[in-house]
């Protein structure tokens, strides 16, 4: 599965609780719409941590890293070691 | 203390059976064990169950004038009873009991339906006027004490709880406004109720109902009321010192007045601290005071508790609550609330009552009303921190201050300012909306109608709480200073709506305890809506800095220096990493879940898995898992299993007939 696929998947199942009724693309605002809180943002780094084996320093937690499907894969993406 | 329940018939027709007094009052017997009366003629009948603290020997109620062309229940306290009783005396006005619901009889015989303003107390009402065939409802100002009614079958009924509406045959229905209301506000609007059709008197409200008439008209005869910004008065902090301390002197020996022992809870904070250090000053014998500690220490104040009750020379009580406790105790208080809960404290207040109960006592003081009046919430620093960043809404450092305000929530303190931003800074710039400080807590709790079943949030489509609210606040409430507006939110739409009843009476009178709070004594309110904010809140760390300063000398000094924890009861350690209990199993299972139709089933079953099993649940989650499991504890005991439970849970009483 492509990584927006899983994070897509963990956040339609943790935050929206399954809700599909909400418009979430890829670049859906992901901290400005609600759709993660403060608890969410800490959730999302241990996910990350489980699924990817990603440690994610304090001074990577930034909006541009966390603010959509996107940003979360492309941050993901370029932090996973190449081969 | 007591409860109270009564009906009128509002057709035409003289004759029409009243609804069964009896049954309704059977549901209310928790609250007036003791002894039971009512009055019924052909149109109009009132019934009281009675717990006895005022007047104990000659108190059965109801209470006719000399003539009996007027008779009145009362629910509660009038703490200037003595004064307004010689007042009348001297009139030549004749008492034949010592109950403190006779003046009342008296006043309205002189004053009519003013006579209500004269009362400093706590109390919800019925009075019927057989000379102008009128009857009145009447609460206190703040709200202490609960007072439904509805309209069914040509009747009109009233009682202290739902519960005994629905004994009398009321249909039982959850209201969906209500439900999107509790979970915004925690609690459905001042006037409301989650049951579709029945609604509450109002604080500081009367009710008038006339027979064969359908119509029923609500009057305010108290609001709540803070001076305009640059109409402040300005006196020195010391002048204030002076003023609360008397004030509050007089709030706490008015509510030691009663023919039983008085208590005090004692929660380790300054307010309770405060009024127990009072309390005992003024007593001739050793306060008993009692307290709630948790097994969770990031919860558990103990220390503070046995500190304060070895420094006064208090007998002091602790309940244990536990993991276990809490989990087997929930489905009676919601019993007892008739209203979905999003937190755990309830829990907590109900368990204390009932060792009050076993202890003997009936009547407690709290501490309840001085984070509200005094400035000691964080939400009200939250929005001056808001308001601050607001004019420089680009600023880097601006939104720490958020993180140093609740310093108690862990994972705000791994986050920068840059991810602060998104959660605080929404509608930042808002700042000349009444209700500014609220938007962020009630758009938070909002996020927890994820899990309302589709249906339900299709038929909330077009119905927005926050502006219902909107419409009702004070038109002069922007002329007040920001922590005034944000205090007189604070207090309509929590205080009274959710901390006196879910908090407040109801878990207490569950066990028949009476609690009394010094601080929302009328003088003590009016004293406080006068003081400036900036005396109030002084900085992050500057909270209720006037009580505070108020509190040197008379509470011991550790508590006067200390800075306020939340108090509220664990959740997550309740649920986390451990089998749901029996009755939750069922009510969250698949099929229960679609039976009652408020919530999507693969919704609830995901939040279930989270709060067991997940290391993070956030406050959002917390809330919605407590939310819906309180509510189906709701829909099973009210609506789906009433019969039962109703036959189960009532208490037979024999009532005495009067008049």
């Amino acid at each position: 599965m492509e990584i927006n696929e899983r994070i897509r998947e963990f956040v339609v199942e943790n935050c929206l609780f399954g809700d599909t009724s909400v418009d979430l693309t890829d670049d859906t605002a992901l901290l400005d719409s609600g759709i993660i809180d403060s608890t969410g943002v800490i959730e999302m780094v241990f996910f990350i941590s489980e699924t990817f084996g990603l440690e994610v320093p304090a001074e990577d937690m930034l909006p541009e890293n966390f603010n959509s499907i996107a940003r979360l894969s492309a941050y993901i993406e370029q932090r996973i070691p190449v081969g | 203390m007591c409860g109270i329940a009564g009906a009128l018939n509002l057709t035409a027709a003289r004759g029409t059976p009243l609804p069964d007094l009896h049954a309704m009052l059977t549901m209310l017997t928790h609250r007036g064990p003791e002894e039971a009366g009512f009055y019924a003629d052909d149109r109009v009948g009132l019934a009281h169950a009675r717990l006895s603290i005022v007047g104990v020997g000659n108190g059965l109620q109801p209470i006719p004038n000399e003539d009996g062309t007027i008779w009145a229940i009362c629910n509660g306290e009038f703490f200037n009873y003595v004064e307004l009783r010689d007042g009348l005396r001297e009139r030549g006005h004749q008492f034949r009991t010592d109950s403190d619901t006779e003046v009342l009889v008296h006043l309205y015989e002189e004053q009519g339906w003013q006579a209500i303003e004269a009362l400093n107390g706590q109390f919800a009402v019925a009075l019927w006027d057989a000379r102008q065939q009128r009857l009145m409802l009447g609460r206190d100002r703040l709200g202490v004490r609960p007072l439904f009614y509805t309209t069914y079958q040509g009747q009109f009924l009233f009682a202290s709880e739902i519960k005994a509406l629905f004994a009398a045959g009321v249909p039982r229905q959850l209201d969906a406004h209500g439900m999107a209301q509790v979970f915004t506000l925690w609690s459905p609007l001042p006037g409301g109720s989650i049951m579709a059709g029945v609604r509450e008197v109002l604080p500081g409200h009367v009710l008038f109902a006339h027979p064969g008439s359908a119509e029923l008209r609500q009057h305010a005869y108290w609001h709540l009321r803070f001076p305009a910004a640059d109409e402040i008065e300005s006196r020195t902090p010391e002048e204030y010192v002076e003023e609360i301390r008397a004030t509050l002197q007089q709030a706490t020996r008015l509510r030691l007045r009663a023919d039983v022992p008085v208590g005090a809870y004692l929660s380790g904070g300054l307010d309770s601290t405060l009024i127990s250090s009072i309390a005992q000053a003024q007593l001739p014998h050793q306060l008993h005071t009692f307290s709630v500690a948790f097994h969770d220490d990031a919860y558990d104040e103990r220390s503070y508790q046995f500190q304060v009750a070895e420094q006064l020379g208090t007998l002091h009580h602790v309940i244990e609550c536990d993991a276990e406790r809490i989990r087997a105790t929930l489905p009676d208080v919601l019993w007892h609330t008739e209203v979905p809960l999003l937190r755990l404290t309830p829990v907590a207040m109900y368990l204390l009552s009932q060792l009050v109960h076993q202890h003997g006592l009936k009547v407690m003081l709290s501490g309840e009303g001085a984070d509200e009046f005094f400035g000691g919430y964080d939400i009200f620093k939250e929005t001056l921190v808001r308001r601050f960043w607001a004019r420089q809404p680009d600023s880097r450092l601006r939104p720490l201050l958020l993180s140093r305000i609740y310093e108690h929530i862990r994972d705000l303190q791994s986050l920068s300012p840059e991810m602060l931003r998104p959660f605080f800074g929404q509608h930042l710039t808002e700042t000349d909306l009444p209700y500014y400080s609220h938007m962020l807590r009630w758009q938070n709790t909002r996020r927890t109608h994820r899990l309302f079943a589709p249906d339900l949030v299709a038929s909330l489509a077009d119905y927005h709480v926050v502006d219902t609210i909107a419409v009702q606040l004070p038109r002069e409430m922007m002329q007040w200073e920001p922590l005034a507006r944000a205090q007189y939110t604070e207090i309509t739409t929590f205080l009274s709506a959710y901390l006196l009843a879910s908090q407040g009476d109801r878990v207490g009178m569950a066990h028949a305890v009476e609690c009394r709070h010094p601080f929302l004594d009328q003088h003590m309110v009016a004293l406080s809506n006068r003081i400036p904010a900036r005396w109030k809140l002084r900085g992050l760390r500057g909270e209720k800095y006037i009580l505070r300063r108020a509190a040197q000398g008379i509470a011991p000094d550790e508590i006067v220096g200390r800075l306020k924890q939340p108090y509220r009861a664990p959740i997550r350690s309740v649920f986390n990493g451990r089998a749901l209990p029996d009755y939750a199993q069922e009510l969250l299972s698949d099929p229960q879940i679609r039976a009652s139709g408020i919530f999507a089933p693969q919704a609830v079953r995901l939040l279930v898995a989270k709060a067991q099993k997940s290391p993070a649940f956030s406050e959002v989650d917390q809330m919605a898992f407590i939310g819906v499991l309180t509510t189906q504890l709701i829909h099973h005991m009210f609506i789906a299993d009433w019969d039962h439970q109703m036959a189960t849970r009532r208490r037979d009483l024999r009532m005495t007939r009067l008049g």
